[in-house]
């Protein structure tokens, strides 16, 4: 089958995932949670009292109620969420403890018990520098990913296209939670990061095993045109490709579907970025390096 | 070939068998009631015991190993406070804010094992310019205490005895001079037998002060407290009046170094500042928990059928080793011991998708071989070899990216902490584990078990 006839298709696709994931990210940016904004979240469960009427007709506090009452005692309020049953959460500017203390007994004189469920303050050095940090890895990375594959495989070819590819799976999850954090109000934390690197990590390995196929036939036979050994090399891995990413999709689908709560979201960019990560190493990675070197030999020719 | 095929099966049994004893809790009750109805008879039987598995405790010659084989479980898992306090060294000399950092350190280790919390996490950390101090408590969670207790400053005081020979802590009095009339203290070594001493220098306000007590209490002791605690009590030979001391005793190296660290810091003038604090609550975590081994369960379970329907008995072998390599993965976690939390989580995950790729890849190889019409045993060893390749590659890759975020030489551009770190270290370790239960295990196991096809 002639898999990189249709390169550009499928660059065209990348293209439109790309694009508009990027657009996202200049306009809208994502956004941050308060491990990187720096602040205070407060969560709090109210105990079920007849101000809670949950069945029917809705309950009798809003978000907008509980958010009056904190500003009431002069403190800034960013967001009150409804985050469970009776539960609410509250993103604050950076608060002292003797003030979360004064919001307690005032909510509780309004509205009944109060359970303080989660208390977190962060400054916003810690998350910029978890930022910094980690970006220097991940460059790092893929500069020295970028030689070990160039030494490896004799070509640089296939290090930069494999890394081109880990950027685009990057991208894409980025650009997706951007649009996510737009529409949705999705935050991205401090274990986003952590899907991210788990999938650049998933990416570069898929990519590998693909382009070690192609290696493999380059070796065997010289003089074949690349076209033609790459769609070789795609159609002896696709089936180990797709074989290997249900196994881990079945993985993140059960945890998606059937686990807690405070993972779901990173469970579900994990699996943004396993699609992703598995599609770019046989329609990004492949197609661009054959792109890459026809250009070459027409170059030269 | 066969011999050392043996010897490789025989060690897999061996690991597998470690591993499960490893693995098991520590308490694994066993309950079953039985009560039926057969054939008009009634039949009741009722079973009830625990197993108990002993905590790891040997002793090889020199070697002492310990371990009571907990999976311990990071905050974010089990719920606790987190705190990172940064001390403010503006008024310390450049060369002793290292040293004031590790005082610091020190001082809040002590208060939280006042505190009296298990396996706490303390570590230091230093960024650009700001120095800090990592602290996080499991299951502590009234979060104002915490920071109280801590974030005291430390008080030095010099006592002196009210009795000749004084038998309690009781037996001292306060004589004014404290920390903050210390200028700094140092390791020394003694000039004629060079044993390990620790050095004092007080500021022009403590000399006096010093000159003073040391003047009257010739041939006596004088104790040195911290938080209300002797540190040492040296005896005084004469008085001192050049604003210097040393307290010489049979220190070892080391603990001179750890007097002196904690000398200065009684003396460290650096108050602490909190810069972040967590309180995760622990019902977020444990039903978190709950709900994500099931499913992880039922995920797993989906993955061993998926292979067993595509693959047929060479699935249900990639099956075997995958859950031998589970176990093995575990184990190792527990023997670090390596504190789960979910980034760790996620990078287990990953790896067992990895695991099952070297799998996937020497089997699809396999095919390949008997597709073009190789013998069963040429094409077994055939796929084998030329899976290697490609997963040697792209795991070196994957360790390459485990290597920068774990950052085992804590350089200073990269992280030195957090969660990057544990995501790193479960993926690393169930990487290399997986090469080893791919080619080894699988291999032996195929070996072992799909000779038959042979004699087609």
């Amino acid at each position: 089958m002639n898999f990189v006839k249709f390169k550009w298709l499928y660059f065209l696709i990348s293209g439109i995932f790309l694009v508009s994931g990027i657009i996202s990210l200049i306009f809208w940016g994502l956004k941050p949670a308060v491990d990187f904004t720096g602040g205070t979240l407060l969560e709090l469960k109210f105990e079920k009292n007849d101000q809670f009427p949950h069945q029917e007709g809705g309950q009798a506090i809003s978000n907008f109620q509980l958010k009056e009452v904190v500003e009431g005692l002069e403190v800034k309020v960013n967001s009150v969420q409804e985050s469970g049953e009776n539960t609410f959460l509250f993103r604050m500017e950076p608060v002292e403890k003797e003030k979360i203390e004064e919001i307690k007994s005032k909510l509780k004189e309004e509205f009944g018990e109060v359970e303080e469920a989660r208390l977190e303050t962060v400054g916003p050095i810690l998350g910029k520098e978890l930022l910094t940090k980690t970006l220097t890895a991940v460059v790092l990375a893929a500069g020295f990913i970028l030689f070990y594959v160039a030494r490896s495989f004799g070509d640089k070819k296939f290090g930069i296209c494999a890394i081109l590819a880990m950027f685009h799976d990057t991208l894409i999850l980025l650009g997706i939670f951007s649009l996510l954090g737009h529409f949705k109000g999705m935050e991205v934390d401090t274990l986003f990061v952590t899907a991210v690197l788990t999938i650049l990590s998933l990416s570069v390995h898929d990519t590998v095993v693909v382009f070690g196929r192609l290696r493999e036939s380059l070796k065997k036979y010289p003089g074949v045109a690349i076209n033609n050994l790459a769609n070789k090399a795609i159609a002896e891995t696709l089936a180990r490709s797709i074989n290997n990413s249900m196994t881990i999709i079945f993985m993140l689908l059960s945890l998606w579907l059937l686990g807690g709560e405070t993972t779901r979201w990173f469970v579900f960019a994990l699996l943004i970025g396993t699609i992703s990560g598995t599609y770019s190493s046989t329609f990004t990675a492949v197609p661009l390096f054959v792109a890459w070197k026809n250009w070459e030999e027409r170059r030269k020719a | 070939m066969e011999r050392y095929r043996k010897k490789l099966l025989l060690l897999i049994f061996v690991l597998t068998a470690l591993a499960i004893f490893v693995d098991l809790p520590p308490e694994w009750p066993i309950k079953i009631d039985l009560e039926r109805n057969i054939l008009g008879k009634e039949i009741k039987w009722h079973f009830e015991k625990a197993i108990f598995r002993p905590p790891l405790d040997l002793k090889i010659g020199p070697l002492k190993i310990k371990n009571d084989l907990e999976t311990k479980l990071g905050l974010d898992l089990q719920g606790g406070t987190h705190l990172v306090l940064q001390a403010e060294m503006e008024n310390i000399a450049e060369e002793d804010r290292k040293t004031a950092l590790e005082a610091t350190r020190n001082i809040v280790s002590r208060r939280v094992d006042l505190f009296g919390v298990s396996e706490p996490v303390i570590q230091t950390a230093k960024v650009g310019e700001d120095y800090r101090v990592i602290v996080e408590l499991p299951g502590i969670k009234e979060v104002s205490t915490a920071i109280d207790l801590i974030g005291k400053t430390a008080q030095l005081d010099f006592r002196e005895a009210m009795t000749a020979t004084p038998t309690s802590i009781l037996d001292f009095q306060k004589t004014g001079l404290t920390g903050a009339d210390l200028r700094r203290s140092e390791v020394r070594f003694d000039p004629n037998t060079s044993k390990p001493q620790v050095g004092l220098e007080f500021k022009d306000s403590g000399r006096e002060k010093f000159a003073e007590i040391t003047r009257r209490n010739v041939g006596k002791t004088v104790a040195i407290f911290l938080d209300d605690f002797p540190v040492t009590i040296p005896r005084v030979n004469e008085a001192i009046t050049d604003g210097s001391a040393v307290i010489s005793g049979e220190f070892t190296l080391e603990q001179a170094k750890n007097l002196s660290i904690q000398l200065n810091a009684g003396a460290l003038p650096a108050p602490i500042k909190i810069v972040e604090q967590k309180n995760i609550g622990a019902t977020l975590g444990s039903e978190s928990i709950k709900k994500s081994l099931h499913a992880g369960l039922i995920g797993l379970l989906l993955v061993v059928l998926f292979m067993w329907a595509y693959y047929g008995k060479l699935g249900l072998i990639a099956d075997l080793a995958l859950f031998i390599y589970g176990l093995l993965t575990l184990a190792l976690y527990k023997l670090i011991p390596v504190v789960l939390t979910l980034p760790g989580i996620a990078g287990f995950i990953l790896s067992v998708g990895m695991a099952v790729d070297a799998n996937i890849l020497i089997f699809e190889r396999i095919k390949e071989e008997l597709r073009i019409g190789k013998k069963w045993s040429v094409a077994r060893e055939l796929g084998f070899g030329r899976a290697w390749d490609s997963i040697k590659d792209a795991n070196i890759c994957t360790l390459i990216i485990c290597f920068l975020l774990f950052n085992p030489f804590d350089w200073s551009f990269l992280n030195t902490s957090g969660m990057a770190r544990g995501f790193a270290l479960t993926l690393g370790l169930g990487v290399m584990m997986s090469l080893f239960t791919g080619i080894v295990v699988s291999r032996t196991l195929i070996r072992t078990f799909l000779t038959s096809k042979e004699k087609k």
